[in-house]
């Protein structure tokens, strides 16, 4: 894996239509493996205020914060619903040899 | 375990908020009891199955006493036929409002947000602005300056308590507000959590509510009768008893400004009529802990997190007792707070945040 890939997690460690917390020095993310088994990284927190994503429910392409109920698409980052308002920041990731790995800038 | 006796400012806009926030309290990270996140997802799963039989229960059973109480007008019996027709009204309307705002009583979006400005009509609360001071509740619960929801200040207000038997106190208010917004206009409460994004919605949905007030007065001038606003409007005035006694429950007497539910929060062991009309909101708890585990689900929330709560009030009268003697007691020493001992399988109470921004117990409060 070429520079600036961080590993997260063997691929199995996420379960289908699930979420990950993933944290790399001061960055906090979000890793999800969706329903249809592809993997998306997003920020960790809630852009509506500072609650972790990764005890949310997925819901298909949906993260729902666990607190006050904003989602976002987590495969854009988009915000879909209130008191979300802002867009979480998407990173690239790829799955090399059974590991699933994020870009972090 | 507040230390001031002075009288403190409740407001949003007042120094309690600038306060609260270097204290660490605002928006802060609060006490979560350790569930597997497997249980977790399972309790978080939405249905429509429940809250569809339960809204069919709970119309019909509006239509059919509004029917007696129709049929009962001019006679003694309209007092408790309104009376029925007034609570099946407000205090499903409070709950249905409360549920739907969290978007968690249904599977499908456009079934929250129908029940949502339905209810929040027969509550007469604004529902934009309600939807955002909800949303505040949960982020800064009982943080004095920050939560818009605390039902009495310290010493407690009587006047408000006793006013709001009849929805006198929060129903006019949230009328005036009604027209304020008719005009373009936003409380400087409501400021404090309202998004400007959202401020056009908030006119918009007051315009509505008005319009609908006008189209009532005229019903009542043109058949020259009360009776059409004893359907609509008044009832969430004369059937709101229930509304004040389960809001008391939930917080009252209990601590201000910490960072665990377990110290601010009350859970109630209730009937199942009252948790039909409440829609469990009796775990209430469980609900401000994990407040997108859906109404039909804090029971079995709540068997997960006993072993790591306080005992449950026994009952709704028990509980109501616990408050009415802490607001006595809070006249005289407003910082009286009941105190709950935890089981021992419990992990212990998390106050508030330290210098580290880890937090601290209840062992390094003084």
């Amino acid at each position: 894996m070429s520079q600036g890939w961080i590993e997260v997690c063997e691929v199995g460690e996420i379960d289908e239509e699930d979420v990950i917390r993933f944290d790399h020095g001061a960055v906090s993310l979000a890793v999800y493996r969706s329903d249809k088994d592809k993997y998306y990284a997003t920020d960790g927190f809630c852009t509506h205020e500072r609650v972790h994503l990764s005890d949310g429910l997925v819901m298909g392409s949906v993260i729902e914060c666990p607190k006050h109920n904003g989602r976002f698409d987590y495969t854009t980052g988009a915000a879909k619903k209130t008191p979300a308002c802002e867009a979480l920041k998407t990173y690239p990731v790829q799955i090399e040899a059974g590991k699933v790995y994020v870009q972090i800038d | 375990m507040s230390a001031s006796h002075q009288k403190r400012d409740y407001s949003l806009s007042g120094p309690e908020g600038k306060l609260a926030q270097e204290r660490g309290l605002a928006s802060a990270e609060w006490y979560a009891t350790p569930i597997p996140r497997k249980r977790m997802k399972e309790l978080m799963q939405r249905r429509n199955g429940p809250a569809i039989r339960d809204t069919v229960i709970w119309l019909s059973l509006l239509i059919g006493f509004g029917y007696l109480a129709y049929l009962s007008w001019g006679t003694w019996w309209a007092l408790p036929a309104f009376l029925a027709y007034g609570i099946l009204y407000s205090s499903p309307g409070d709950s249905r409002w409360h549920e739907c705002g969290h978007g968690t009583a249904f599977k499908t979006p456009w079934m929250n947000e129908w029940v949502y400005q339905f209810a929040s009509f027969l509550v007469l609360r604004p529902a934009t602005p309600w939807r955002w001071s909800h949303t505040r509740h949960h982020t800064d619960t009982y943080i004095v300056g920050r939560d818009p929801e605390i039902a009495q200040p310290r010493p407690p207000v009587w006047k408000i308590i006793m006013l709001e038997i009849m929805h006198l106190y929060a129903g006019p208010r949230d009328i005036k507000r009604m027209f304020m917004h008719c005009f373009g206009i936003i409380d400087k409460g409501e400021k404090e959590y309202i998004p400007p994004a959202e401020y056009r919605k908030t006119f918009w949905e007051s315009r509505v509510y008005v319009l609908i007030f006008a189209a009532l007065i005229a019903t009542c001038i043109y058949t020259s009768s009360i009776l059409p606003a004893m359907f609509i409007v008044l009832p969430s005035f004369y059937g709101s008893i229930l509304v004040l006694v389960f809001g008391l429950t939930q917080h009252v007497g209990l601590n201000e400004d910490v960072l665990d539910h377990r110290l601010n929060t009350r859970t109630i062991y209730m009937n199942p009529v009252f948790r039909f009309l409440y829609w469990n909101m009796n775990y209430h708890i469980e609900h401000h802990m994990f407040p997108m585990v859906p109404y039909h689900a804090l029971p079995k929330l709540h068997a997960e997190m006993k072993a790591d709560c306080p005992p449950p009030s026994p009952g709704l009268a028990s509980a109501f007792k616990d408050v009415v003697t802490a607001l006595l007691k809070q006249r005289k020493d407003p910082t009286y707070t009941i105190e709950r001992e935890l089981p021992a399988t419990a992990q212990p109470y998390l106050v508030g945040p330290t210098t580290n921004g880890g937090m601290k117990d209840v062992a390094g409060m003084d």
